[in-house]
């Protein structure tokens, strides 16, 4: 679907078609109807959501101009900070937990009188690939709802893809934007590190954690993805973005540019998926592109590398939750060590328990030079091979996970095989480029397929303009769900 | 066999910076519990630090002054450890690329204090115990440290003394601390080890934790040094370990806890950028540095010609060293100013705080013009002195207190004529002096001075009475 969904619903609301009140309940009322269904929100809020709507309407009643945000019901992750509203990262430790503050991505769009419909569900600590490691059970995907919507964020991806929500903000760590958005079909872009603020997102991996738009498509990407991307004071690591926005160059030709694609990221792929992603080729060929096949080895130290560091940096953001200042504490201990141990055995579930002593252990001495030291260079090597890689082509095509949805349940119970599935999508967590996952048509179990395209560092531009192009080409490869609003 | 005792120490000093280190929060000490505190400095889920500056600063200035050399490029580094009064889990500090490396601090005997590295990092909240309950207070969390590391030179607790009293004077000069160490802005960590007289290797070593007072410094680490020779000598081992001082008790005893055995899985700050320390930046820093203590004592005895131990006295408080300085501005005796301090003025100051303050009411211009009147001659150190005494009284000028008279001195007639009185009210003292007696002169000139109300000089009165007689 190539029509943004954020200009119709905008033009709706300045033509007084329909108020922002109406669209707003419209949501709620699908929201409160198909969670049962796809278990997408943990928290809905519709007074919050109602009263933003109101005041959007008074503005358009007394003629003031509206911007392009203003009155779009949208949706968060549940590990980006709200104020007065709980954020539980879908953990039993933070079940109760009410931030005091906004994060700044939150701060950005409530300024633009954003309508926040609830919080979303994720994998807990936005660990996992299929969003059922949350407390709260997973999302599920509004294709099939026997599948899973995808993880970490499978939340905002059920719920944009289920049309509960226009768009959301979800965050990416190893893929955790693009998978659910590839299972979901609809658009997901996970930018540079440092183009978005993480102050406020919940920490998972520090130096890979990312937020980005989930959308129905790729236009909605680049009109959220410029409205957040802002350098922050509050995060060092921020940069914002940089040039001109997205939006300005979205719709260019792409005659002559260099799509490269990589064997290594067709290596194990699914038939199907394969096929999607060749035929997008084809596509872009019709457009005028040029393909640049080229090879990746340094593709097999990813997911290593990524599962050494990010359980590492995980072991220590999540050392504070013991019980002491905020979220869950056991009761019936005997002194403060205890009290810790309990809480922290019962608080955290066992995905997340795995990857603290996982990363726990890289980082003991003893074991830091063989592991933690080792994918540190390695980090470096596969960063080096991207820099290469931008060198013979403008962005990377490639598929954003190996297969379709899995099965609910399926995930869980082989562990080590759902680990694999993230082999498309940490490399670019890795090297902190930005991706997108565009939805290129549908498998032969009827559930959406998706490609992402890679670009280099703050290049956000031309793969959206690429995305969008494809998007624009190729009508078939979207199709919505059975789901949620209507109009 | 005699031993020799080998320590090294580590000082944790709390930097006089405004905010915190990765906060805007207030650094000052007390206030209500947890007042000074913000959604990063108790560690909120999703917050992130962001380093200030001056912290990094106020460090290459601690290590400008203890001749570091400093690093170009540095790093931050989390230390993780579990611990209710560390809100994050980890304290995020410097592991293997510290600001400062390789400094020193000179002893009075000539030894140097090798100083190994100085490196920034946060301070911790504080448990309070209280009615049979635990709680934290996390106001100190989150307050920028150094913590200066020195290799094991020191050879005795009185060059412990001298070392952490040196690197305490130079910190207060150089304004990144007041060092205060019963308020815990600075605290030592001893590792101390023995080995016989004459050996090089280093024996195995304990460390006393958080030392808040020098002399429980010094009694602890004879404890320790008595303590491991007896099992040295008793053919034991020294077990490394990790200690508490009892000051009551004044012995060491194990601790467990926190400090024992752990295992620090320190790795880069992922949520902290690299810090790069231009030279322009130094030398800019290396530029407002002011005057060190070494160098200001050297200037005072070679080119003002105070007595080594007064101009001690002097250098050995910040204020009082500023103060003195600008009471000797245009004046032509140095030593007037120092003794009026050391002596006068001292004894109004009660104890080490004060005198670390020095708020007192006599200005140093007050001073100084006070000081230019003794200089011209207008008045006698007499006259001075008791004028002083109620300056310190009443914090008015010299000009406010004297009078005309006073100003004037004692005409050479009115001398006269007191001298005359002397010797006609005191037949006895003049008829011992006439017998041989020249002491006897002094109750003579005495009367004078008395009569005089001070303004007599006692020389001209004893010559005077001399030629009288």
């Amino acid at each position: 679907m190539s029509e943004s969904m954020i200009y119709r619903f905008h033009r709706m609301l300045t033509e007084k078609q329909i108020s922002c009140q109406e669209l707003t309940q419209a949501y709620i009322e699908a929201a409160q109807r198909d969670n049962a269904a796809l278990n997408a929100y943990v928290t809905l809020t519709p007074e919050t959501a109602l009263a933003g709507a109101a005041a959007v309407d008074k503005k358009i009643a007394a003629g003031e101009d509206i911007g392009l945000l203003e009155g779009i019901p949208m949706t968060l992750k549940d590990n980006i900070s709200t104020e007065n509203i709980r954020t539980t990262c879908c953990s039993k430790i933070l079940e109760d937990y009410v931030p005091i503050y906004d994060a700044t991505v939150w701060k950005i769009l409530k300024a633009q009188n954003a309508v926040l419909l609830g919080k979303t569900n994720m994998d807990e600590f936005a660990m996992g690939s299929s969003c059922e490691t949350s407390y709260f059970g997973g999302a599920k995907n509004p294709h099939n709802i026997g599948h899973v919507a995808g993880g970490s964020s499978g939340g905002v991806a059920s719920a944009v893809g289920g049309h509960i929500a226009v768009y959301g903000l979800g965050s990416d760590t190893g893929g955790s934007i693009r998978q659910p958005a590839a299972f979901c079909g609809i658009v997901g872009l996970k930018p540079t590190y440092g183009a978005v603020s993480r102050y406020g997102l919940i920490a998972y991996a520090s130096s890979f954690d990312q937020i980005g738009p989930i959308t129905a498509n790729v236009e909605d990407t680049a009109i959220v993805y410029d409205a957040i991307a802002e350098y922050d004071a509050m995060d060092s690591t921020s940069q914002g973005r940089k040039g001109a926005p997205v939006c300005d160059t979205l719709k260019k030709d792409i005659k002559g540019m260099k799509i490269g694609i990589a064997d290594e990221y067709l290596d194990g792929v699914r038939e199907d998926v394969r096929a999607a992603v060749e035929k997008a080729a084809d596509v872009y060929r019709s457009l005028g592109a040029e393909i640049v096949r080229f090879k990746l080895p340094a593709l097999q130290y990813a997911l290593p590398v990524y599962y050494i560091l990010a359980c590492a940096e995980a072991s220590s953001n999540l050392g504070r939750y013991d019980g002491i200042r905020y979220g869950y504490k056991a009761d019936n201990y005997t002194d403060v060590n205890d009290m810790i141990k309990k809480t922290r055995s019962n608080g955290f579930g066992d995905e997340v328990k795995k990857r603290i002593l996982l990363g726990t252990y890289v980082l003991s001495s003893g074991y830091y030079d063989a592991y933690y030291k080792k994918a540190q260079n390695l980090r470096g090597t596969i960063v080096k091979a991207f820099r290469n890689a931008f060198e013979s082509c403008d962005v990377i095509l490639a598929p954003t996970v190996p297969m379709t949805a899995f099965e609910n349940g399926r995930a869980t119970s082989d562990p080590i095989e759902t680990y694999l599935t993230d082999i498309c999508t940490v490399p670019v967590n890795i090297c902190g480029l930005p991706a997108v996952s565009v939805p290129c048509g549908f498998g032969k179990d009827g559930l959406p397929i998706g490609m992402q395209l890679i670009g280099n560092s703050f290049d956000e531009a031309t793969i959206l303009n690429a995305a969008w192009q494809y998007e624009n080409a190729a009508a078939d490869s979207y199709r919505p769900a059975d789901f949620g609003v209507k109009l | 066999m005699k031993y020799e005792l080998v320590a090294g120490f580590e000082t944790h000093v709390e930097l006089a910076t405004n905010t915190k280190i990765f906060c805007s929060c207030t650094t000052q000490f007390g206030g209500e519990p947890n007042t000074h505190c913000c959604p990063i400095c108790i560690g909120l889920p999703g917050t992130l630090p962001k380093l200030n500056k001056r912290v990094v600063e106020y460090a290459i200035r601690a290590g400008l002054a203890t001749h570091c050399q400093i690093a170009e490029i540095a790093k931050m580094d989390r230390k993780n450890y579990c611990y209710p009064d560390l809100p994050k889990a980890y304290q995020i500090s410097q592991y293997d690329k510290p600001l400062c490396e390789h400094g020193y601090i000179e002893l009075s005997n000539g030894r140097r204090i090798r100083i190994l590295r100085i490196h920034i990092e946060e301070d911790a909240g504080k448990l309070v115990h209280s009615r049979g309950s635990t709680m934290v207070d996390y106001n100190r969390g989150g307050v920028p440290l150094i913590e200066i590391v020195s290799e094991p030179d020191i050879r005795s607790p009185e060059e412990a003394r001298e070392y952490v009293e040196k690197l305490q004077l130079i910190m207060r000069y150089i304004g990144v601390s007041d060092c205060r160490m019963q308020e815990g802005s600075m605290r030592c960590d001893v590792n101390i080890s023995v080995r016989p007289m004459g050996s090089e290797t280093l024996g195995t070593r304990t460390e006393i934790k958080n030392m808040n007072s020098i002399t429980f410094i010094t009694k602890a680490m004879e404890y320790e040094y008595n303590r491991q020779i007896d099992l040295i000598e008793s053919g034991e081992k020294v077990v490394q370990e990790t200690l508490r001082y009892d000051d009551v008790t004044n012995t060491t005893s194990g601790m467990r806890g926190k400090e024992d055995a752990n295992d620090y899985r320190y790795f880069r700050d992922p949520d902290l950028v690299t810090i790069s320390v231009p030279r322009s930046k130094v030398a800019e820093i290396a530029d407002t540095l002011p005057e060190l203590p070494a160098e200001k004592l050297e200037r005072y005895v070679d080119e003002l010609g105070l007595p080594e131990k007064d101009a001690q006295l002097l250098v050995k408080y910040r204020k009082v060293a500023e103060y003195f300085e600008k009471a000797i501005e245009g004046t032509k005796t140095p030593k007037t100013a120092a003794n009026f301090i050391i002596g006068q003025i001292f004894r109004t100051v009660e104890n080490e705080a004060e005198k670390e303050e020095f708020a007192i009411k006599v200005t140093a211009e007050h001073l100084n013009e006070l000081i230019k009147l003794i200089d011209s001659g207008k008045i006698r150190m007499n006259i001075a002195k008791t004028t002083l005494d109620k300056m310190l009284e009443t914090g008015q000028a010299p000009s406010e207190l004297l009078s005309e008279s006073d100003m004037a001195g004692l005409s050479p007639e009115a001398l006269k004529e007191l001298c005359q009185q002397a010797i006609d009210a005191n037949a006895k003292a003049v008829a011992d002096y006439r017998s041989g007696k020249e002491k006897a002169l002094k109750a003579l000139v005495g009367f004078v001075m008395k009569n005089s109300r001070g303004q007599a000089d006692a020389a001209a009165a004893e010559s005077v009475i001399k030629s009288l007689l």
